[in-house]
This record gives structure tokens, C-alpha cells and sequence, in this order.
């Protein structure tokens, strides 16, 4: 099967569409590939090859269900004209694998993928170079096939890349290769069998808490009831009465430690404590008077023009504020790490988007030097950006050390609810003017809490300002947030999104045009008209100014490169409050696409996951207590929230593979938002839309 | 109370001797040492500890010892037979019903218990019967997918 000539139709209606290359690509991959930014630039480091012909393929990003290991496996395969099924990966594995800066904000693809196919291109090269010297033939007339290098026209001289590595180390060198253009691709494209399927069905896949080490016991750490108490008294002696269990202090850290899991939280429940009462801070209602009066100053994002002449030529103008809670991220493997400690170097397993920072974080907190610690990532049970950091390791590390035995620390529920690095609770308020013939002259934005992610409309806008003060990638002042925040799935763009969206789609029925149409409008960049338009002529949209009672809405975004247009139905039971999203259908446009079938996973899981954060998930707290402490209260999409979910994925090879794990979330909020007024005339302002909020608005009309 | 409990594990006789108060997710992964079946929440309201109880699906951290003794268990490691997956699992395989994979043992076996009661279930039945199985991933709509493809095949799952 030809990469062009495909319609790849998956199980919930996906379909990709092909368009034609024009070139640009080449040099954009060749610059970026150059750059190789804080990687190493030899390739030995990135993959090895065994006498038996299988590479081994290394790596610090890790897998987390987003599907890089299928993904990088592809490109190195790709690269290196070898079969996919002989490539084995190693990731995460701070002693083996080269560094990296995490598996976060999509860059997997787009920033890694061209260091890897570079180390590839170059491993390649000097393969040919070396197998053409044995037969004194240029490497022009050698060809490869699955790892087999032989001479054109001559099928007798061949040999394999096994064969002529005899498992040494390749010493030899080129510069200036150049990686395959996307014509020749004949695996990167494609949509094939996960390289983790088998252990993921089977229960086989090891996760921190799986790895089993002999005399390993579960550390149960006493945790303050209310951010910012300090233990004042203890008494353990409950605890120790229980056969087998041993108390551990180490500096601020105590913890039960058992065999068993459960006989060490037995434990914890029965030490006695006395926490000093921090006094009280925000909670869930007060916290946006809050983060307005605790802010930094603001800082300018982006300018252009002069807003009071955008205001001189608009003869309507429309302002309103936007609100989002804190959301907890929720991975069902909570954070889980075991640690060892022999000989003066701690090893650590943990559930971790970042091994490199766990390790830092781990011999800043032991003393020791980096090359002290290793840090090995098993599986992740889902990070989406809650696990970019090693808290959990820490304490094991802290705690093998201190009792001279293996420890594992997996935190409950309730801890993972307590210690997450939450979304920002945000408000962004905005204010835009529209001419008579219904084109936008100015748009003037404050963010306050979310960060300057797509902050920026991208529609086109003569006058503008965009300000920012406050993000989750810190710089606040203490006191601003009660507790850990941090980044959650596309971050900053999930509330931009959500408030610029809402915003445009206001605006759209201050000027009584149809929302599509306003859009199309104000817009000047092809691809996202593109992505508009197909996802309109999937839905089958027709043209109406909204409330129109139907029940239908749209949103579209870009994130990190990648387009994203939507179209949703919804029913709201106004008696109730309660919302029911019928449909999704949903196109992408992320350049070229490695694995068509894993991009389209990730949009329905963005589809998904960005139901919970648009109708239901907020974290709710009070007094330096977060109330959320199971999934009882806490609630994350279930099966019967599902709407009928289409995917269109644009495969558009004029650009270099862009991320594709978070752009599709960022359009979910504003998307239902939009569909909610157009079905009961009223808009929300603020996200959750719970059935008590929609009720509200229906009363205030 | 301290004593034998006796039960068959993947169709293996077993025995523990503890506390029979103790749930049996902690036996199964930390005394057992199979670690198949996941912790994602201890108060069943998540389903990834989900095993199969004399052939009912239950949560695993909410069920005391005490309630197994002579009773069969299965685990998600008792599933394929003589190296060949299910049907259940090829499917999950197949239709990529996973992304981070930790909610899978469980969401398998809950159809699994489904399949077992009622071989051809219907698209509705199959959603409300995983309605207490989470997935933060979003791999829903394939994980129906998956079961469905299972439930319509001739002569059903088994
Ligand atoms: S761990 Fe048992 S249901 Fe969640
Ligand atoms: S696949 Fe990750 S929780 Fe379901």
C-alpha cells in the first residue's frame, strides 16, 4: 500500500487525507535536525546493533500511553531501513539512554524526531560507507532492505548490518546527512501494531509498582491534613505494635514501612499526630478575587497596532470574563516509585515524564552527584503533564537510604489528589470590537493565573494586546496559588482556548452571522480555514447565527504547530442541568503524521478527556484542604458520556511532524460552551459547565 | 483473623496463611507477586483491580480474603491459554484499546465476567456493564469497539 493512496478508516470513523508536498519541508527538517539542542550529537548514543541484526533504540522520553514508543521505533526503522519489529526500546533509563529534557508539551515528535532520524540517517550512511569499501563500489550503487546492505544488480554481494557491526561500537563519522524525504518514507505514514500491545493485554507491562524487588518494603508516608501544617507531635507507638512494621524518620519524612502495602497504610492510620492549623487560605469560591489580588504584574504577550483606533472603528463592542477551576490531572497509576541503595548510588523505578529531572531532584535531595543516581521509567500509567517532576522518588530514595532496604512508595487516591500539580485555577478577561460590516478592529486581552500559551488570537486583527500575569510554569508569588500547580495537558492553551473561543463565538451573534462564517471571515491563515472546512463538511454544518436552538457549536485552535477544528451536538435537560454531547467530529492538521492510527488516539482521547474539564472536573477545597479524594467526588469521564466521536486527520507533508497528544483539547471547552448557548440561548462563563451552573445561568436568563 | 485461606488461582490451588481481613488486591500483588491486576483507587470506584470471583467480576481492593476462601480467581495472567491470547485480549490488541495500558486488565476482565453471563451483548449493555471501569486516557470508544467485535463473533467469546 502506498503512503498517498490510503483512507485509513479506524473503529470510530477516522479518515486521513493526503495533500500534495510542495518542498518547503526539506530545509525546515535538515535545520532543526542540525541544531540537535542538548542532545548528543553522536549516534552511537541513540541506538545500537546487536550481531543478530536488531537495533536497540534509546531514548529519554518515555512511554506514558501517548504511544512514542511505537512512534520512535517507526522513525529510527524509517531512517534506518530496518523492519520495524527489529527495533527493541529502551527508554527512560537515565544510565543508558541519552539525555532529555522530558516527554511533555508535545515535543516527542516534533523536537526529538528529527535528533532521531538524524542519528538514524547518519548510523545509515556510514554503513553503506563501510560495506561499500569492502567491495571497493561507491555507496551509490548499494542499496538496503531490512537491515541487508547489497550491491544494485549484484544480489550476491550482500551483507547485513549485523555482519558488519560484529556488536562494536561504530567509531566512524559523517557530517552533513541528510534525512529521507517524506516521498521515500515506506513505514512513517503508516498505521501499525503498537509495540506495547502484547504486554498491555496480557498484564505483563511493569509500571513503578510492579518491579518486585526481593525485600522491598511499602513506605506509607504521614502526610499533614491541610497544606502548610507542620507536624507538631507523634506517636507511633500503634503503628510499631503491628508484627512487621518498622517507623522511619528521615528529616521532615516519616512513614510506615511494611512488607505488605496495605499492613503500612494499616499502620499510618493508627500514628497518632499533631499538625499545627496554618491559617486559612482561599478556597474554591473566593479563588479568582484571590489570584487577581495576588498576581504578578502583568506582562505584555503580544501587540499590534493601537487598540483605541480598533476601538474608533468598531461600532459594537463585547466584554466578559472567563473562568476556569483547578483540574487535577488523575492518571489512574498514581504516582509509584521504588528505590535501592547500594554501594553509595541509589537506583530508582519510577512513574515519571522526566527521568532527567527525577534524577537531578533525587541527588539533590541524597548529596550525591548525578552520576550517583539512575533512574529507570517501566510503563506510566498516564502523566498528562502531572507527573513532570519526582516527589514520590524522592521519598523512596530518602527512605532506602535510611532504612538500608529496597522501598517502594505508591501514593493512595487521596495523595494523588492532595500532592497533584493542578491546572490553574485562571480568569481572562476580554474585550473586543467589531466594525459594521463585522470584522473584528480590536481585541484587548488580560490573563491572569493561566499563562500566555495561545494567548494571542490568531484571528486577524488590526489593533490588539495581549497580556498575561501569572503562569503555571511559576514565577508567582507565594501565597497566589494554596497549593502545587503545574502543567496539565496542553497548558495555559486549554483556558486560552476555551475564553477566546467563547469570545469569537459571542461575537459572531452580536453580529447575527453564523458562527462558521465569522470565523472564515476574520481569518487569514489557510490552514486553519482548511481545517474549518473540512471538519464543516464532515458535520454537515448549516449555516444559522446561534442560539439557534439546535443545540450545535465549533471551536478551532493551534497549539505547538498543530490545527484543530470541532463541531459538536449537545442536549441540555433544562430541568436539570444536565448536558449529553451527541456528537464530536473533530479535524487535525499536524503535519506529517508518523502514526496515523496514534494520532487519531490521542484526538478521542482528548475528545474524551476534555468532556470531564468542560462539564465536571473541578477540585474543590477549603481551609488548605483539597475536598477531592477519590473519583467518588472527583468526577472523570465515564462510558456513558460518549459521544458518537469522528476524526479527520490532515496529512499535510509541506510541514514537519507536529505534536499531537494535547492540541485537540485545548478547542473542548469553548466547543461545548458554544454548543450549550446555541441549544438554551444562555452562555457559561465559567468552566466546569456543571448541571448546578447551567441551571444557574437558565435562572439569570 | 490469622489463618489458611485456600482458594484456586488461574485454576492453581493456592494458599495463603494472613490475616483474612486483608483485601485481596494486596494478596495477589505483593504476597502472590502478580502484579496484573492495579491499584488505582482502593475503594472500588475505579475498576482497575477488577478480577473475576467464581466467575463474577469484582474489586479486587474491596474484597476481604475471608470471601475467597474456596473460591476461584482469576487474574488477567489467567487469561491466555498455552501462550494464545484470548479473544478478549486480541481484540484489545487489535482495535488498540489502550494507550497507557493501566486501566486495560481490568476494563479485559470486566468484559470478560460480561461475556461469560451474556455472550452477545449489545453496544448499550456492554457501555453500562464498564460504567464503573475508568479510562483517563480516552481509549473508550475502542475498548467498546473491541468487546463489541468479540460479542458479535459466531458462537460468542468463548
Ligand atoms: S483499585 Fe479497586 S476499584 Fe479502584
Ligand atoms: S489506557 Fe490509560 S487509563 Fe485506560
Amino acid at each position: 500500500m502506498k503512503r498517498r493512496d490510503f483512507l485509513l478508516a479506524t473503529g470510530t470513523v477516522g479518515l486521513v487525507l493526503w495533500f500534495p508536498l510542495e518542498g518547503s519541508l526539506q530545509a525546515q527538517e535538515s535545520e532543526r535536525t542540525a541544531a540537535r539542542p542538548g542532545y548528543p550529537k553522536d549516534f552511537n548514543a541513540y541506538l545500537r546493533i546487536g550481531p543478530d541484526g536488531r537495533v536497540t533504540c534509546l531514548v529519554g522520553k518515555v512511554e506514558l500511553g501517548q504511544g512514542a514508543m511505537t512512534a520512535l521505533a517507526m522513525l529510527l526503522a524509517e531512517e534506518l531501513d530496518v523492519a520495524l519489529e527489529r527495533v527493541d526500546m529502551v527508554m527512560g533509563d537515565t544510565d543508558l539512554c541519552p539525555w532529555d529534557v522530558g516527554t511533555f508539551g508535545s515535543l516527542s515528535i516534533w523536537q526529538f524526531g528529527p535528533v532521531l532520524r538524524g542519528a538514524a540517517a547518519e548510523a545509515r550512511a556510514v554503513l553503506l560507507q563501510m560495506a561499500g569499501e569492502r567491495w571497493s563500489v561507491s555507496a551509490e550503487r548499494l542499496q538496503v532492505k531490512d537491515g541487508v546492505i547489497s550491491v544494485i544488480g549484484d544480489p550476491k554481494r550482500q551483507v547485513s548490518y549485523g555482519q558488519l557491526v560484529q556488536g562494536r561500537q561504530i567509531e566512524r563519522h559523517l557530517e552533513k546527512v541528510t534525512v529521507k524525504p517524506v516521498s521515500a518514507f515506506r513505514l512513517v505514514g503508516k498505521s501499525v501494531a503498537r509495540k506495547d500491545a502484547q504486554e498491555k493485554v496480557t498484564g505483563r507491562a511493569k509500571y513503578a509498582a510492579d518491579t518486585g524487588l526481593p525485600g522491598t518494603l511499602h513506605a506509607c508516608v504521614l502526610r499533614p491534613p491541610i497544606h502548610g501544617a507542620k507536624l507538631q507531635r507523634v506517636d507511633t507507638g500503634a503503628a510499631e505494635r503491628i508484627p512487621g512494621v518498622r517507623i522511619v524518620r528521615e528529616g521532615d519524612l516519616l512513614a510506615a514501612l511494611h512488607e505488605r502495602p496495605d499492613l503500612a497504610t494499616q499502620a499510618r492510620r493508627v500514628i497518632k499526630a499533631d499538625f499545627s492549623h496554618p491559617e486559612a487560605g482561599p478556597d474554591d469560591t473566593s479563588i479568582f478575587d484571590h489570584l487577581l489580588k495576588t498576581a504578578p504584574p502583568a506582562q505584555l504577550v503580544y501587540e499590534a497596532g493601537d487598540l483605541r483606533a480598533g476601538a474608533r472603528q468598531a461600532t459594537r463592542t463585547l466584554e466578559a470574563t472567563y473562568l476556569n477551576s483547578y483540574v487535577a490531572h488523575a492518571p489512574i497509576e498514581t504516582h509509584s516509585a521504588v528505590a535501592q541503595f547500594v554501594d553509595g548510588k541509589a537506583t530508582v523505578w519510577a512513574s515519571t515524564q522526566a527521568p532527567f529531572i527525577v534524577r537531578t531532584e533525587v541527588a539533590r535531595a541524597l548529596g550525591l552527584p548525578t552520576q550517583k543516581v539512575r533512574v529507570i521509567t517501566p510503563y506510566v500509567g498516564g502523566g498528562f503533564g502531572g507527573k513532570s517532576s519526582g516527589p514520590q522518588a524522592v521519598e523512596a530514595a530518602r527512605l532506602a537510604r535510611a532504612a538500608g532496604v529496597p522501598v517502594q512508595v505508591v501514593w493512595d487516591r487521596a495523595e494523588e489528589f492532595f500532592h497533584d500539580t493542578f491546572r490553574p485555577a485562571a480568569v481572562v478577561k476580554l474585550r473586543a470590537g467589531l466594525s459594521a460590516s463585522g470584522r473584528i478592529t480590536f481585541w484587548d486581552g488580560q490573563v491572569v493565573g493561566a499563562g500566555e500559551r495561545e494567548a494571542k488570537p490568531f484571528y486577524a486583527i488590526p489593533h490588539q494586546r495581549t497580556t498575561s500575569a501569572g503562569s503555571w510554569q511559576g514565577g508567582n508569588p507565594p501565597g497566589m496559588h494554596p497549593f502545587g500547580i503545574g502543567p496539565w495537558r496542553a497548558p495555559s492553551a486549554n483556558t486560552n482556548g476555551f475564553a477566546r473561543e467563547s469570545h469569537i463565538d459571542a461575537l459572531a451573534t452580536l453580529a447575527g452571522r453564523d458562527p462558521l462564517a465569522f470565523r472564515l471571515e476574520n481569518l487569514s491563515d489557510p490552514r486553519m480555514t482548511r481545517v474549518l472546512n473540512q471538519v464543516a463538511e464532515r458535520f454537515r454544518w448549516a449555516a444559522k447565527p446561534a442560539p439557534s436552538g439546535r443545540g450545535v457549536g465549533l471551536a478551532c485552535a493551534v497549539y505547538r504547530g498543530t490545527y484543530v477544528a470541532a463541531m459538536a451536538e449537545v442536549a441540555v435537560d433544562k430541568a436539570t442541568g444536565q448536558v449529553q454531547v451527541k456528537r464530536v467530529v473533530m479535524a487535525q492538521d499536524m503535519g506529517v503524521v508518523v502514526n496515523p492510527d496514534g494520532a487519531l488516539q490521542q484526538m478521542e482521547g482528548c475528545i474524551t478527556m476534555g468532556l470531564g474539564s468542560a462539564l465536571s472536573e473541578e477540585v474543590r477545597f477549603k481551609g488548605g484542604d483539597v475536598l477531592e479524594k477519590n473519583f467518588d467526588t472527583y468526577g472523570i469521564p465515564r462510558f456513558s458520556w460518549l459521544p458518537k466521536i469522528e476524526t479527520i486527520l490532515i496529512d499535510n507533508p509541506d510541514v514537519p511532524a507536529q505534536g499531537g497528544g494535547e492540541p485537540a483539547i485545548t478547542v473542548m471547552g469553548a466547543l461545548l460552551a458554544n454548543a450549550i448557548h446555541d441549544a438554551i440561548g444562555v452562555r457559561l462563563f465559567q468552566l466546569p459547565m456543571t448541571p448546578e451552573r447551567v441551571k444557574a445561568a437558565l435562572a439569570h436568563g | 483473623m490469622i489463618k489458611p485461606i485456600p482458594f484456586r488461582l488461574n485454576g492453581k490451588r493456592v494458599s495463603l496463611t494472613t490475616d483474612d481481613g486483608r483485601m485481596l488486591l494486596w494478596a495477589l500483588r505483593s504476597d502472590l507477586a502478580l502484579t496484573g491486576t492495579k491499584f488505582g483507587c482502593g475503594e472500588a470506584l475505579c475498576g482497575a483491580c477488577t478480577v473475576l470471583l467464581d466467575g463474577e467480576a469484582v474489586r479486587a481492593c474491596s474484597v476481604p480474603l475471608k470471601a475467597v476462601a474456596g473460591k476461584q480467581v482469576t487474574t488477567i495472567e489467567g487469561l491466555a491459554k498455552n501462550g494464545r491470547l484470548h479473544a478478549l485480549q486480541q481484540a484489545f490488541l487489535d482495535h488498540h484499546a489502550f494507550q497507557c495500558g493501566f486501566c486495560t486488565p481490568g476494563m479485559i476482565l470486566s468484559a470478560y465476567a460480561l461475556l461469560l453471563k451474556k455472550p452477545r451483548p449489545t453496544r448499550d449493555q456492554i457501555r453500562q456493564h464498564l460504567e464503573g471501569n475508568l479510562c483517563r486516557c480516552g481509549s473508550h470508544v475502542r475498548i467498546l469497539d473491541a468487546i463489541e467485535a468479540v460479542a458479535s463473533r459466531k458462537g460468542g467469546a468463548a
